[in-house]
């Protein structure tokens, strides 16, 4: 197999991998602020429940996590697979993601000063007005570097999608290896995600750029 | 009339006594200004007036209604709604400012009585712009708070409580966070308001500010009033031991 025909059926699989991506990206970051202010609420239990979820989501492997939700409806209800691997496969890495995203927002809120709130308290501003236009504006200000972090992590680990088979670009470049007794689809991937995140790197240095008007 | 009234306030962090059985009124013009030492209560006494802080026990009255209601040695507090009308009475400019950095000068100033009072934003923003004016910081409206020197951004915070149209103005140590450079043109403002006839109430550590700005002078050490009255004989002829033995390093 030429090196031409091996990108090409790479590049086929590479559609898969951006819904992966940007599917994720769409709800986990959303889900993240929902758990972030679970992590946060003042009803004891909620806290607790929260953080036990949380912390059972960053303690074991995204892979494993991935297996369960594809594969954990047959074994325990007998539920046939899910014919597009897709649905399982963004179920959990949103999942995932959003704990990761939560721990990122709740260290934002968390360092916004108290005179914040009090000034708006004083201003007259409820608790939900002070959240959208004082609190949260600031914080995502203050959480785009670890964010950052966390999206060039995402673009890496839909790779793992692999152990479900869903025919994204690193399964195929594996399918290839193993027919071809080749390392060449490993490196035509290694240097797909290094560009990928290239850009990712720079589109958030852009954001990071635009909210740089305040400090 | 009386702008505010605050009966036998009474507060504690746990164990530790803050307020013990104050009472002070400000009638509509006063200044008063409220001195003592570090730990003393006055900020707290501040923090309550302004509802940041719930007191224990005591009422606390705005223009005759009632944000809280001493009920068998309780503070029974309004409804949350009556509290909030209650809030639009007093405006309060804090020790380090606690400006929107995100916000610019003019947004500062002009969100709150747009966003809270629901008034024309037209209007709003061509009473902040005199206001700023009056702070001489016209050329600042379209700045961020970072841009700003210390004293500037004081001044911004001013005129944003100003710019809720207060019946009352509380200061919490508003020169604590400046330089004396700076200090100087922040009392100078201050001077001003009074010369209109502001209510304010301030906490200070500025003993010839609050001498020379004030109608009444309350000195406050151990969460008590200590001693108070006409500022010229509580700062420079103190009577009580404490008040001054307090004063001794300002006189």
């Amino acid at each position: 197999m030429t090196l031409t025909t091996m990108i090409q059926k790479m590049s086929e699989g590479l559609g898969n991998t951006l819904s992966i991506f940007f599917l994720t990206l769409l709800f986990s970051l959303p889900l993240g602020m929902i758990v972030a202010l679970l992590r946060m609420c003042k009803v004891k239990p909620v806290r607790a429940a929260t953080t036990a979820v949380i912390s059972i989501l960053r303690g074991t492997p995204l892979m494993l996590q991935l297996l369960a939700v594809t594969y954990g409806p047959f074994y325990l209800f007998g539920a046939s697979v899910a014919r597009n691997k897709l649905i399982p496969v963004v179920i959990a890495y949103s999942i995932n993601y959003a704990a990761y995203f939560a721990e990122i927002y709740r260290a934002g809120i968390e360092s916004m000063p108290v005179g914040q709130y009090e000034a708006a308290a004083v201003l007259g501003y409820g608790r939900a007005e002070t959240f959208f236009r004082i609190i949260l504006p600031q914080v995502i200000k203050r959480v785009v570097p670890p964010v950052t972090n966390e999206v060039i992590t995402l673009v890496k680990d839909t790779s793992i999608a692999f152990a479900v088979a869903y025919q994204e670009m690193f399964t195929i470049g594996k399918q290839i290896a193993n027919s071809q007794s080749s390392f060449t689809p490993f490196l035509i991937a290694g240097v797909f995600y290094f560009v990928f995140n290239a850009l990712v790197a720079w589109i958030m240095a852009r954001i990071e750029k635009k909210l740089d008007y305040y400090r | 009339m009386k702008i505010l009234e605050i009966n036998h306030i009474r507060k504690s962090f746990g164990a530790l006594e803050v307020l013990n059985d104050i009472s002070l009124s400000v009638e509509e013009g006063q200044v008063v200004s409220i001195i003592g030492p570090s730990g003393s209560g006055k900020s707290t006494l501040l923090r309550c007036a302004t509802l940041l802080e719930t007191m224990d026990g005591g009422d606390l009255i705005y223009l005759g209604k009632y944000a809280a209601r001493d009920q068998d040695g309780k503070s029974v507090y309004a409804s949350a709604k009556e509290l909030k009308s209650i809030r639009s009475s007093f405006g309060l400019v804090f020790q380090n400012f606690n400006l929107f950095p995100h916000y610019s000068v003019l947004r500062n100033v002009s969100e709150a009585p747009t966003l809270i009072q629901k008034r024309p934003k037209e209007q709003v923003v061509a009473e902040a712009r005199e206001l700023l004016r009056k702070m001489g910081l016209s050329d600042k409206e379209d700045a961020y708070p970072y841009q700003l020197s210390g004293g500037q951004q004081q001044r911004v915070s001013i005129a944003r409580a100003l710019a809720m149209k207060p019946q009352i103005l509380f200061f919490d140590e508003p020169t604590s966070a400046l330089d004396p450079e700076l200090t100087g043109e922040i009392l100078r403002v201050i001077r001003d308001l009074a010369a209109e006839h502001m209510t304010m109430v301030i906490v200070t550590h500025e003993m010839s500010f609050a001498r020379d700005v004030s109608d009444h002078v309350i000195f406050m050490d151990g969460g008590v009033i200590v001693e108070e009255g006409n500022p010229y004989n509580i700062i420079n002829n103190p009577k009580q031991e404490r008040t001054i033995q307090f004063l001794s390093r300002f006189n």
